[in-house]
């Protein structure tokens, strides 16, 4: 089976002196699968996320995702790398408020260059999709939480990404919205979508994912599937 | 709870004070650095413009001036009568007697200077006359000369020797310092032996002293003290006096063209200091309010956190006005020392009121633009403080980014076109400086370009490649000897000498001139006349209205001569040379400024009696002008006449120093303005710094996010441009004007019409520039900043 995610001995350490705030960990993900990251505060988990969105470098090992190595890409290779290849979702949605829900979905399909037409028209099957289409000219700010969450995601999915990674996706929900992006990510994985989730709530990660991993001080206190988790 | 108050006193204010002048470091430094150049530039335009008032006047008071400078027969009025009119009824101080003597000093290549009035004091100062030595020392012995600073340049400076006459054993006099004298009493010093020894027939020995009187305000008075003078000292002793009335006029007549351009840069200058000041401080309190929600939250009080915003702000702003006050007087030194060479005054230091009142009206300025938005933070609830701070306000340029959306643009540039509009005042504040910068600019690039043209406008007859003199040198450094009314002009035969050049090989062109004193029916005594003979088209002045002189009967006038006949193109007026009046009609105003514009220039052939004394000449291409001027010399010189070779004209002094002051204070305002979109957009940058961090995080790459934060000031800087070259057009279009009326002239079109389509179009580049290079660095920074850090921002 083909590997999402390939961490091959990754550490990240955010001062030289201390114990690493992650790994040394390997562990690889499959095209496909739906891993959940679960754990205590500062057991690693936004650090992992971060590895593997290229939003940080590690300190030690390699991190390989979607083929590519991308530790050793440039800024402006990672940029590139993250918008082709890999879809966000942050705890606290993370839109831009001075622009529409249909101009933030089309933002990372037009920074590739795609054309605007094409983009709008990638928006809008999204949109219908999520159900969020009547709100395609409104502002975030008038949106619920589950409907930005919604439109957080559509945006993540634009580019049709390898991988979505997803930080705390109901963190910041009441329990219906939470309810509602729950499904939704279980629809995805059930389209084939690779997805890593990091959690707090094992609920979630037990409806959405198909693997479960437990850090604890940035190490792998657990790996299992669906079926063991149970 | 009564803890809780004591914990908020001084102590708990400071800390919050000094940790969030330490946190936002980036923030703090641009303060101070915008603040420095902006109170620097304010000290400097507020010096220039307290130069321009009155300099002579200040300079006359600070060297207790001389109101009459008196020149004795040394043989009809003894050192001891003299000293005793320095006890005359109304006299208040007195200097002198001092021997004084004209020389007519050569250079080392053999050229003539002016003649130099040399005046014998041990001493440069007294109670009369107190002389400011600006370069080298005071003249100790012979062989040692002090020359007035008027004259100074790369060549006449302390260690410059010249010989005192063209005579072969005239002996050398070393210049050993540069002085100036309001009052003009010299133009230059030597020891009282000195001036004795070089004393010729020629230019005898005469006494001089200086009088300060009570009474010397008006014309009148001054004529009472020299009569007073003449009857204490016996008949005929007194051989002339000067009044300090002519020399303030003079003064002032020079000084006056360069202070519409000097208060143009001051105004300039002041206004862009509190614009800036003003938006740097606002805009950084403005960014804090989620700081101040949270400081309400733990329980400030709105007037705890109104005194630690206002605090936060004038700390870096108090450095930086410190460090202004310091870098404006080290900027307006230079530019002082040029203004007094322009103005020909002493001393011009920055006024101690100027260093008192800029930093206080500073310190008022950041105390206002602080305190507005930190009253505005204090009475915010507290929730909604915090909010305010997390979360841009909703509504506020989503039209803009809707619009910019559609432009056929790479998106990071359609989202930077269209941040400006969600910070109103913030972006007006930043056009206002963009537009500031580009006034400047172009103002400066057409007045450098007028102050060219005026260059080359000056002298046409010295754009002649070689002149010939029939007759003996004159005293002004080979030029043409001015004949007094009723003289004689040169014995050498001047066709003699215009068939030598008309027969000389490598001759292309040549014109006569001829110089003299006339009297003009209206004017009362004596006008310059130049006469030419021949096509004179080479050497005619700029036209600012009518044409050159084609023929006998015509003269061309400049603009003070029109004013002062009130006459106009078309109209005559009656000439007299010597005994011969001619009826002239005015058939040109030519931009003319020598001899305070009173002087007339005709055809040769209007007066029968005028002969050339000059004649100046063209060579054909690849003719040596100096091998040409050898040979023509050789036949010309036993005639009696002289052939030189003119060197290429330089431009006047004073062109020269308006020139530099231009560029160096549009460097400033530019830097200024540069400052002043720096701070915005750091402002803007942290403020979006989350919002950055999202686009980052979505794929925005690091050169597509510089490109979003310079689009961001680039709509600004277009729109700057487009407003300020058209104003920096139209004030130079209303400054030169009245500039040139300052010095008695209006202006030709070369000189009014210096920008080209091309270079407005370049001008309004610059205010895209001055956006673009203040955006650069917090772009950079934008780019750089590591996504998960800025995600985690608030």
């Amino acid at each position: 089976m083909t590997q999402v995610i390939q961490l091959d001995g990754v550490a990240k350490r955010y001062d030289s002196a201390d114990a690493p705030a992650l790994g040394p960990l390997d562990l690889s993900v499959a095209q496909g699968e739906a891993l959940a990251v679960t754990g205590p505060s500062g057991s690693g988990k936004s650090t992992l996320l971060n590895l593997v969105a290229g939003l940080d470098k590690p300190t030690e090992g390699a991190v390989t995702v979607a083929g590519r190595r991308i530790d050793q890409l440039s800024e402006h290779a990672l940029a590139r790398f993250r918008r082709e290849r890999i879809g966000m979702v942050f705890q606290f949605f993370n839109l831009l408020d001075d622009l529409t829900v249909a101009d933030n979905i089309q933002l990372p399909a037009q920074l590739t260059g795609t054309a605007r037409r094409k983009a709008a028209t990638r928006a809008g099957e999204l949109m219908e999709v999520l159900g969020i289409q009547k709100h395609a000219r409104a502002y975030p700010g008038r949106l619920s939480g589950g409907e930005r969450q919604r439109v957080a995601v559509a945006r993540a999915l634009v580019n049709r990404p390898a991988l979505l990674l997803a930080d705390e996706p109901t963190g910041a929900l009441d329990t219906a919205s939470g309810q509602d992006v729950r499904e939704l990510l279980v629809d995805l994985h059930r389209g084939g979508q690779t997805i890593v989730l990091v959690t707090h709530d094992l609920a979630l990660a037990e409806a959405c994912a198909s693997r479960t991993i437990h850090l604890v001080d940035g190490h792998l206190a657990l790996d299992a599937h669906a079926e063991a988790v149970r | 709870m009564s803890r809780l108050t004591i914990g908020f006193g001084s102590g708990a204010l400071g800390r919050v004070v000094r940790s969030g002048v330490g946190r936002r470091r980036v923030q703090t430094v641009v303060i101070a650095v915008a603040v420095m150049m902006a109170v620097a530039s304010a000290v400097v335009a507020g010096s220039l413009m307290v130069a321009t008032n009155a300099p002579f006047d200040h300079a006359f008071a600070k060297q207790h001036g001389a109101h009459i400078t008196a020149q004795f027969d040394p043989a009809k009025a003894s050192t001891a009568q003299l000293k005793d009119t320095g006890q005359l009824d109304g006299v208040t101080a007195s200097a002198g007697p001092f021997p004084s003597t004209t020389i007519h000093p050569t250079g080392p290549g053999g050229g003539h200077f002016p003649a130099l009035t040399l005046v014998g004091r041990s001493d440069p100062h007294g109670g009369v006359d107190d002389l400011d030595l600006k370069s080298g020392r005071w003249a100790a012995k012979p062989g040692e000369i002090v020359v007035s600073a008027s004259f100074a340049g790369p060549d006449i400076k302390p260690g410059f020797t010249m010989q005192t006459s063209d005579a072969v054993d005239s002996p050398p006099l070393t210049v050993v310092g540069l002085a100036v004298s309001a009052s003009k009493t010299a133009d230059a010093w030597a020891t009282p032996g000195q001036v004795r020894a070089l004393a010729s027939e020629d230019g005898p020995v005469t006494s001089q002293m200086l009088y300060r009187f009570d009474s010397a305000g008006t014309k009148e008075q001054i004529t009472g003290n020299r009569k007073k003078l003449a009857a204490a000292v016996p008949a005929e002793a007194l051989l002339g006096t000067e009044s300090w009335l002519d020399t303030k006029r003079a003064a002032d007549q020079g000084a006056a063209p360069t202070i519409p351009f000097l208060i143009a840069f001051g105004v300039l200058g002041i206004v862009m200091s509190v614009i800036i000041v003003g938006s740097v401080v606002s805009g950084a309190v403005g960014t804090s309010l989620r700081r101040i929600g949270i400081l309400k939250a733990i329980g400030f009080t709105p007037r705890e956190v109104v005194r630690a915003y206002v605090a936060q702000a004038l700390i870096p702003a108090g450095v930086g006005i410190a460090l202004g006050v310091v870098l404006g007087n080290l900027l307006a030194v230079p530019l002082l020392e040029d203004t007094e060479q322009v103005y020909g005054s002493a001393s011009l230091t920055v006024a101690w009121w100027v260093d008192v009142l800029v930093p206080a009206v500073a310190l008022l300025v950041v105390g206002i633009a602080a305190l507005v938005p930190a009253l505005r933070a204090g009475r915010l609830r507290t929730v909604e403080a915090i909010a305010v701070g997390r979360a841009p306000r909703t509504g506020r340029g989503q039209w803009a980014h809707r619009a910019a959306g559609r432009l056929p643009l790479p998106r990071s540039v359609t989202y930077g076109l269209a941040s400006p509009f969600a910070h109103p005042v913030r972006t007006t504040a930043m056009l206002l400086a963009v537009a500031f910068g580009t006034v400047a600019a172009t103002f400066a690039v057409g007045l450098t370009s007028s102050l060219n043209a005026v260059g080359k406008a000056q002298d046409p007859e010295d754009r002649a490649a070689v002149t010939a003199i029939s007759g003996v040198p004159g005293d002004e450094g080979g030029g043409p000897r001015r004949v007094e009314v009723g003289q004689s002009p040169p014995s050498t035969d001047p066709a003699k000498v215009r068939a030598a050049i008309e027969a000389q090989p490598g001759t292309a062109s040549y014109y006569g001139m001829f110089q003299a004193d006339v009297t003009v029916a209206g004017i009362s005594g004596s006008v310059e006349a130049t006469f030419y003979q021949g096509d004179s088209r080479p050497g005619s002045y700029e036209m600012i209205s009518g044409h050159w002189i084609t023929g006998a009967g015509q003269v061309v006038v400049p603009t003070a001569f029109l004013e002062r006949t009130g006459t106009k193109i078309g109209d005559t007026v009656r000439v007299t040379l010597g005994k011969d009046t001619q009826t002239l009609r005015i058939v040109g105003e030519a931009f003319d400024g020598s001899n305070d514009g009173l002087s007339v220039r005709a055809d040769i052939a209007s007066f029968a009696a005028a002969q050339p004394q000059v004649f100046q000449i063209e060579v054909e291409p690849g003719v040596s002008p100096a091998e040409y001027a050898q040979k023509l010399a050789a036949v010309v010189k036993p005639l009696g006449g002289d052939v030189m070779v003119n060197s290429p004209s330089e431009q006047e002094n004073m062109i020269l120093i308006l020139n530099a002051m231009a560029v160096l204070l549009t460097l400033m305002l530019v830097s200024v303005a540069g400052l002043g979109v720096l701070n915005s957009v750091v402002l803007d940058t942290r403020e979006r710094v989350h919002d950055l961090g999202v686009c980052k995080a979505l794929g925005m790459s690091p050169r597509q996010t510089v490109s979003l934060v310079l689009a961001s000031v680039a709509g600004i800087g277009v729109l700057g441009g487009l407003v300020g070259v058209p104003v920096g057009f139209a004030l130079h279009g209303f400054v030169l004007p009245v500039m040139g009326h300052a010095a008695g002239t209006d202006l030709p079109p070369s000189v009014l019409e210096v920008y080209e389509t091309p270079q407005l179009v370049l001008l309004g580049l610059a205010g895209i520039a001055i956006a673009l290079l203040g955006a650069l660095l917090p772009a950079g920074w934008a780019a750089r900043t590591r996504t998960a850090t800025a995600l985690r921002t608030e």
